[in-house]
């Protein structure tokens, strides 16, 4: 790509580092005023754990989406720059790969940073934290228990025979293209806060989520403990509190099918 | 009882005069009967519990 570049560009009086204030405004955009605003309604939930006994409440905000970025997680990050410094929300990459920006946007569990805002400015948007989680602040859920789950799977690779030539466990081709649409999640946990089984049960189901990531690990040739993953899932809560409601797949920010991950599961489980 | 010695009656009329000065703040307490409120503040009581009571955590000061 480099060579590509002309020397001019290069050379352009460019600063070497941006300071923060300047990336901080990307969501803010500069245009003509000469164009007619258009104005949009962003109704958001609010709650503020210093004053508990306050009961929640929905905060509109009017934002020109001429001068806001096309995503959601910009109209956000303007509210927060320009409106209203207290709106408080998890963000980090603005690009789909950190899932900290997962949230209930006009009824449908996404990520900000992937979520177009729509242009029809008559109708107003309602962003929600993820439902059915405890709430630290205004759109922040608590997803402790969340990465409790996730940790009882053991998600990472054990094995006990040393690879025959002491260098990395290899795979053949056709062993890696089976990790392919489990490895690409997250764990932004919209498919799970989106799954009326794990609304009830979470304490003990362990969502669609975790299960994807328990079938990585099921499905990876590398990994020797099959047998013993197997047996920790073999039981009523688990896995099988899963009734193929197919919220998860339908959710998912990522395009991937957590409700085959647990169907494959399923059948590992019973043969 | 022994009989306590100066420095120990010293170190016990500090800690009563601490619980007489608590008297005078504001109280700003939850009622008894906003669940919500009680509810969030026993969730954050055994969310911190439990990150003190982690092996990790030695002292807090």
């Amino acid at each position: 790509m480099a060579s590509l570049r002309t020397t001019s560009r290069l050379f352009a009086a460019r600063p070497m580092f941006r300071p923060a204030t300047f990336a901080r405004s990307y969501a803010t955009v500069d245009t003509n005023s000469s164009e007619q605003p258009k104005m949009k309604t962003f109704k958001i939930y609010r709650w503020n754990p210093d004053q508990p006994s306050e009961k929640p409440q929905m905060q509109s905000y009017d934002l020109d989406l001429n001068k806001t970025g096309p995503m959601m997680l910009d109209a956000l990050i303007r509210i927060k720059n320009e409106l209203d410094p207290t709106l408080t929300f998890r963000r980090s990459c603005r690009e789909g790969i950190c899932g900290s920006c997962a949230m209930n946007i006009d009824g449908v569990n996404t990520l900000a940073c992937l979520c177009r805002i729509p242009t029809e400015t008559s109708q107003e948007s309602r962003i929600y934290p993820l439902p059915h989680t405890y709430v630290v602040k205004d759109l922040v859920p608590d997803l402790t228990h969340f990465y409790k789950q996730y940790k009882s799977i053991k998600p990472y690779l054990q094995r006990d025979t040393p690879s025959p030539d002491g260098l990395e466990y290899r795979q053949s081709p056709e062993d890696r293209k089976k990790l392919d649409g489990l490895y690409e999640c997250i764990l932004c946990a919209c498919c799970s806060t989106s799954c009326p089984s794990y609304w009830w049960n979470s304490e003990e189901y362990l969502g669609p989520a975790i299960l994807l990531q328990s079938y990585r690990w099921l499905a990876d040739s590398r990994d020797e403990k099959t047998a013993e993953r197997k047996q920790a899932l073999d039981n009523s809560m688990s896995v099988y509190r899963c009734h193929t409601i197919l919220n998860c797949t339908r959710t998912c920010p990522k395009g991937l099918n957590p409700g085959r991950a647990i169907a494959e599961v399923k059948k590992m489980l019973a043969t | 009882m022994a009989r306590l010695s100066g420095l120990q009656r010293e170190v016990l009329s500090l800690y009563r005069q601490c619980l007489r000065e608590i008297r005078k703040k504001p109280v700003r307490s939850v009622s008894k009967k906003d669940f919500g409120a009680v509810e969030y503040l026993l969730r954050k009581g055994h969310r911190q519990l439990e990150m003190y009571a982690s092996p990790g955590i030695r002292n807090i000061r």
